[in-house]
């Protein structure tokens, strides 16, 4: 799963409603795969970016490359485009845990797939 | 790419090893896959460039597809962990790059209570991917073991997609589908009449191989009311 999926998911557990993105990374292992740029797609995915969460998600991996606010030009801005290509589209979680945020649940991820299922009481 | 080329190459993706009978998993064809995803590009142009969901992805074909087609990211969405691997392979094979959630999309929001609680927290990890995913691409379980899941599925789609949204129904299911995306407020354009060649994949089939009729429909959100205007 690359970094863009997990800027996407969010706890699902019944009743926790509030405070449950983006899902904290621990345990993580990450493998950097190299992949073609493509600038019409980050400039469409710009504005769907939760990049707040982006940017805190990637502190706490150590990944420190990314500006703490959306330049104003980051359209039109490469250095900023290749950064992001690189952190939310070359950066793979192999295996890890994302924790709620809320209520703590946690969701594993094993050979790079989020396992999202939840048990029927937590429905 | 031509229609006959992209075909030959799906000819090579792999299929499931032992289909799940309760998880209605039909590998959906080449021939199918290669003509959704051809008119999806060349048509509508729905693919190039653009984010991708695949709902109940099983073996990745549709996927698969899309991005020899040029889409910019794929994620894939299955329940069944044998499936997403064997997908996985594939995507390898093909060099596609392609993220998966182990998730089940047949999960219906449950009765809210007298107070609502519950009512809300009900639909999925991907609440967030609302608006996220240009199009996306299915071949729903068709409800023979679970009456109405394909509806389900469809419903989840049109929600989460961005624009457009790409599905295959049995034919005798039209008029149904027709009405309730009227009632979803979204245009639905039936492509195209396909048969959909199932081999005998399972012992209940009384046949060698069964031809069953299926639509190849488009739905397409209608742009959203300008909310800056007065």
């Amino acid at each position: 799963m690359r970094l863009i999926t997990h800027n996407m998911l969010q706890c699902h557990v019944k009743g926790c409603n509030a405070n449950n993105f983006p899902l904290e990374l621990q345990e993580v292992v990450l493998e950097q795969e190299e992949a073609e740029l493509n600038e019409d797609f980050l400039r469409n995915m710009l504005g769907k970016l939760e990049y707040e969460a982006l940017v805190a998600t990637c502190l706490k991996l150590d990944i420190n490359d990314l500006p703490a606010t959306l330049p104003a030009d980051a359209a039109y801005n490469d250095e900023f485009l290749q950064i992001l290509h690189r952190v939310i589209l070359e950066t793979h979680i192999k295996s890890g845990k994302m924790i709620c945020p809320n209520c703590q649940h946690i969701y594993n991820v094993r050979d790079g797939i989020p396992n999202m299922l939840l048990a029927e009481h937590e429905v | 790419m031509r229609l006959k080329e992209l075909e030959g190459y799906l000819q090579d993706v792999a299929v499931f090893e032992e289909p799940k009978i309760k998880l209605e998993q039909y590998p959906t064809t080449a021939h199918l896959a290669a003509r959704m995803l051809y008119t999806a590009h060349n048509t509508y142009d729905d693919i190039e460039n653009k984010a991708v969901g695949d709902f109940g992805c099983g073996c990745g074909i549709l996927s698969i597809a899309a991005a020899m087609l040029g889409s910019a990211y794929n994620v894939g969405f299955d329940i069944d962990p044998d499936a997403i691997a064997i997908a996985q392979e594939n995507c390898e094979q093909f060099e596609v790059e392609m993220d998966f959630i182990l998730t089940d999309l047949s999960a219906t929001p449950a009765p809210s209570n007298a107070d609502g609680e519950g009512a809300s927290n009900s639909r999925g990890p991907y609440e967030m991917m609302k608006g996220k995913l240009d199009t996306i691409l299915m071949n729903p379980p068709f409800g023979t073991k679970l009456k109405g899941i394909d509806m389900v599925f469809l419903k989840k789609g049109i929600d989460l997609a961005n624009h457009a949204v790409y599905s295959l129904h049995k034919t005798s299911t039209r008029e149904h589908i027709l009405k309730k995306a009227k009632e979803w407020g979204v245009e639905c354009e039936v492509v195209a009449e396909l048969r959909y060649n199932l081999d005998k994949s399972y012992k209940f089939h009384k046949k060698q191989s069964l031809d069953i009729a299926v639509d190849f429909l488009r739905f397409e959100k209608k742009p959203r009311p300008d909310t800056t205007s007065p």
